[in-house]
């Protein structure tokens, strides 16, 4: 008998009635609307899907979606988003945070909520400014970086999201441009796939205070040479002549050209994205050239949901307490006449 | 060798207060446990105190390192864990030392010679034994050489080591003390039974100690005399003993249940409070989840992500750890999401005094948050009610559609007493706001029409579909909105909405006296402390003392002002500096509200209380 027919969803159904209220030309409209045709995709019920968000530019997203949704407070979106997914497993979580609201006043919950592997996704976007507060450097901003609150050069050196993360224990990590709405789509039902937290990271430019900051390695013309697409299982390979890969020389990574010195592309390394030692994905993740992008590290292991669950079906199939009142009746107790 | 001062004849005494106190590692507060469940099986009324310091594991011997646990047992209504000791039992020179103050003139101490060597002696910074050179002459000493008694006990019990028999004199200490009061030693033995259920050796060992104390005490007749304390004139029902925290606890439980509702607890450990976190973690069978957080924030950010999505959220700490909430918990007030705040109060500011106890969180709670953040603050005044108050606190949060502060504080969180124990059957229903129903026009901030309490759309509910959050709401449609006038509305409905809820609790009700020339006030955890001071200032003949004690302190019951006109002195009593009379005085103008406070990290005592209370209308 073939199943009832889920209704099909278009991105028209994942859009709220509130106008958005980004600047125009920000990325952010691009990682939005991919997010609004990554869940057609995902045959998960709108009703069943939360947004949770902090503060930044990047949190007024959950008010573009008509979906659940949570705006909450600086840094904390985390924690919320772990209370939604714990309260009720069934939903599909999805936080939207920036690079302040992650990794500087929210950053005790991002490594955490990373390390416990609840079913989670969040997608960062990191355009290594504060925007909203007008333009002040951010954690992942550069050493010399000039922005209003570091008007001679930034002398705070960054972090790079990715090796935070798989720091952290990160199951899921991927990287992506904030200017490829097809591929930013697919890695978003892909951590939606994934069972597990998922991080991906969008390169998002920020038109007014950082302008260009991620532009010569995300423009088009340069991309192809400049960003190394991972895909899982495949070889290392980039160029817009598809003649340059990675090898391993020693402990350090090495760009290497086909054809020359008598490299073939069975000499490059293959993409392994499940592997559970991290230390290649750390090295992915640190390199500056060519940048890492697509899914780095898709490690599958059990999540906290799981363990819990098991747990307390455990508990419950031992215990002899069935209502509360079992228990207050339980033990030591003592009758007045 | 055993000397006593003095002979007394045997006698029925009303109500006993008892306190052991030793060394961390001597079993203090499983010896003060057995003698409190002994006596509450019995009939007795019954209240404790633990006293035990903040490091774990103090050096032996140090005055810092002494654990003391404390009990007041009656044939008469018991309030308090007693302030003068007749009995102190003391395991070693830093248990005497540190403890000696408390014991009434004349009245008792036991002690175990063994433990009065010289370098226990020097640790207790004592420069000649105390047991030697008078200075105990005003007490009647029982000296027992019980470490001693104890190994001779166990010589013939195999497979001990020397730890494990050094041990158990704790419990030959209670077998003497279980003489003294006529208690019954099954309870305690059924105990060891379950205790060490794989180690039939303790069981025995402890069980040879336990009956040597008692023995000891009986057949050498060298104790002076048993006390009788006749079982206490208690409401007909089942009992139990239970501790603050567990009440705490357990009253979420009951809600849960009786709500429908799983229970969802975001916590992170903080002393007094992780007692709770600890309570609730072993009840997966009832589907609770508890989840320890990385820190206090994301304790409550959890509970609110919970509360979102359906569940009865809760989130516990004290003093510093609510300061650290207090931006999560405005958000939840203006998403107007039902959550409860437990604050179990400890010593402030700061760190402060964490293991003792005081009431200086009651304006954090009330005012703790940036702008017009108005919650519900109620109070927790015994071990028992802090059952009811967390039942009552989760109903209030789910009915009303908002955060909800129960404070309760050391001193009743970890004291224990007699709990009537109360069915789930019996509370009154919880009628939570969840809504399924998808009509037209639906937004989340649709309100009850006499309650304002909002609609509750939990996801999953096809429909319903919504966004909330910190920004300001548009009074109809709940989108983002800066609208001057709007902002207005929306924060004079927020405290309306509080307000209504004097509509739905009791009215503040006087003990002893309706009117008269004192009334005494008081809030939260000095229940016991006042009622028993009021009482006897009563029975000395002064009958128009009235005393009424806050359990809602926003809002403040409707007849409140009615209250204070009937009498013509008003004292407010407050383990702190005066922030409930604060609180009366915004209230209530044209009140002269007296003050009786209390900032040592200590309940109050009757004597302290009754002298301020003979200033005011002698």
């Amino acid at each position: 008998m073939e199943a009832i027919t889920e209704q099909k969803y278009t991105f028209k159904d994942f859009t709220s009635d509130q106008e958005v209220r980004w600047c125009p030309g920000c990325d952010d409209y691009v990682i939005l609307r991919s997010m609004q045709k990554a869940l057609p995709e995902m045959g998960v019920k709108r009703e069943d899907v939360v947004f949770v968000s902090g503060i930044g530019c990047s949190s007024r997203f959950p008010y573009y979606m008509n979906t659940y949704g949570m705006h909450t407070i600086h840094g904390r979106a985390p924690g919320i988003a772990s209370g939604v997914k714990l309260a009720n497993p069934n939903l599909s979580v999805w936080i939207a945070t920036g690079d302040g609201d992650a990794m500087a006043i929210g950053g005790n919950h991002f490594i955490h909520v990373l390390r416990r592997n609840i079913d989670l996704n969040i997608i960062l976007f990191n355009n290594e400014i504060y925007g909203l507060t007008k333009g002040q450097f951010s954690p992942t901003s550069l050493v010399g970086q000039k922005t209003k609150s570091s008007p001679y050069g930034n002398t705070q050196p960054p972090f790079t999201p990715g090796e935070l993360a798989l720091g952290a224990g990160a199951r899921f990590f991927g990287r992506i441009g904030g200017n490829v709405p097809k591929d930013i789509t697919q890695i978003l039902i892909d951590a939606h796939k994934f069972k597990g937290t998922s991080l991906v990271e969008v390169l998002q430019n920020c038109v007014i205070f950082n302008d260009g900051c991620f532009s010569s390695i995300t423009n088009k013309d340069v991309k192809e040479d400049k960003q190394i697409f991972l895909e899982h299982g495949k070889p290392m390979i980039f160029g817009k002549e598809r003649d340059k890969g990675l090898v391993l020389n020693g402990l350090k990574l090495e760009v290497v050209t086909i054809g020359e010195n008598g490299i073939t592309q069975e000499d490059l390394l293959v993409h392994d994205a499940k592997e559970k030692d991290p230390t290649m994905h750390q090295m992915l993740v640190r390199l500056e050239y060519p940048v890492a992008t697509g899914i780095i590290r898709s490690f599958d292991d059990v999540t906290l949901e799981e363990r819990e669950d098991a747990l307390t079906k455990q508990v419950k199939a031992n215990s002899k307490f069935k209502k509360t009142d079992d228990l207050f009746f339980a033990g030591e107790t003592y009758e007045v006449k | 060798m055993i000397t006593t001062k003095e002979t007394l004849q045997p006698e029925v005494i009303e109500a006993v207060v008892i306190r052991f106190v030793g060394d961390s590692g001597d079993g203090m507060q499983l010896t003060g446990t057995q003698f409190t469940d002994t006596s509450a099986m019995f009939g007795n009324d019954i209240a404790t105190f633990p006293n035990y310091p903040s490091e774990i594991r103090a050096p032996q011997g140090s005055l810092y390192g002494v654990s003391g646990f404390q009990v007041h047992i009656g044939s008469v209504e018991i309030s308090t864990p007693g302030d003068n000791l007749d009995l102190l039992v003391a395991m070693n020179p830093a248990g005497l030392k540190t403890n000696l103050y408390a014991l009434k003139p004349g009245h008792t101490i036991i002690v175990d010679t063994d433990a009065f060597s010289k370098k226990n002696l020097e640790k207790a910074q004592y420069t000649t034994n105390p047991l030697e050179d008078n200075s105990l002459e005003n007490y009647r000493v029982i000296q027992v050489d019980m470490t001693s008694l104890t190994k001779e006990a166990l010589k013939e019990v195999e497979g001990l080591d020397n730890k494990s028999i050094t041990r158990s004199k704790n419990m030959f200490a209670l077998g003497m003390v279980y003489w003294m009061y006529g208690r019954d030693r099954q309870y305690t033995i059924d105990f060891f039974n379950k205790k060490f259920k794989s180690k039939p050796n303790l069981i025995e060992a402890n069980t040879k100690v336990l009956n040597a104390g008692y023995y000891f005490a009986e057949t050498l007749e060298l104790i002076p005399n048993a006390y009788t304390i006749s079982p206490a004139k208690m409401n007909p029902g089942i009992y139990r003993v239970i501790m603050g925290n567990t009440a705490t606890a357990w009253g979420f439980l009951a809600a849960a249940e009786k709500s429908g509702l799983e229970l969802f607890l975001g916590s992170y450990p903080i002393t007094p409070a992780t007692d709770i976190l600890h309570e609730l973690v072993k009840h997966k069978h009832f589907g609770v989840k508890a989840f320890q957080a990385e820190d206090e924030i994301a304790g409550i950010a959890s509970a609110i992500g919970a509360s979102f999505a359906g569940d009865l959220a809760i989130t516990t700490t004290s003093g510093p750890g609510l300061a650290l909430k207090g931006e999560a918990l405005g958000l939840a007030m203006i998403m107007e999401l039902p959550l409860v705040v437990v604050n179990v109060q400890r010593g402030g500011p700061s760190t402060g005094l964490p293991t003792k106890t005081e009431q200086s969180d009651l304006l954090q709670a009330m005012y703790g948050r940036n702008g017009e953040s108005p919650v519900i603050v109620i109070a927790a005044s015994t071990p028992a009610d802090c059952f009811r108050f967390a039942f009552e606190a989760s109903k209030l949060a789910l009915e009303h559609m908002t955060p909800v502060i129960l404070l309760t504080d050391g001193y009743i969180a970890n004291g224990s007493a007699p709990w009537k124990i109360q069915s789930v059957d019996d509370l009154p229903e919880i009628k939570h706001r969840k809504t399924k129903e998808v009509i037209e026009n639906w937004h989340p901030y649709n309100r009850d029409e006499k309650t304002l309490a909002r609609d509750w759309a939990i996801p999953g509910t096809a429909g319903l579909e919504h966004r909330v959050g910190g920004l300001e709401k548009d009074s109809l449609t709940g989108n983002v909105s800066q609208a001057p006038e709007n902002h207005e509305i929306m924060t004079r409905t927020r405290a309306e909405k509080i307000e209504r809820v004097k509509n739905y609790i009791p009215e503040i009700k006087t003990e002893f006296a309706d009117s008269g020339d004192l009334l005494v006030i008081g809030w939260g955890g000095t229940y016991g402390s006042l009622h028993s001071a009021v009482k006897q200032i009563n029975g000395e003949g002064y009958t128009k003392i009235g005393f009424a004690h806050f359990n809602y302190i926003n809002p403040l019951p409707k007849n409140t002002e009615e209250l204070l006109k009937r009498f013509k002195k008003i004292i407010v009593c407050e383990l702190n500096d005066g922030q409930f009379a604060k609180i009366l005085r915004i209230n209530f103008e044209g009140f002269k509200f007296y003050q009786k406070n209390k900032i040592q990290g200590l309940p109050f005592g009757n004597n302290e209380l009754i002298a301020e209370f003979k200033k005011l209308v002698d």
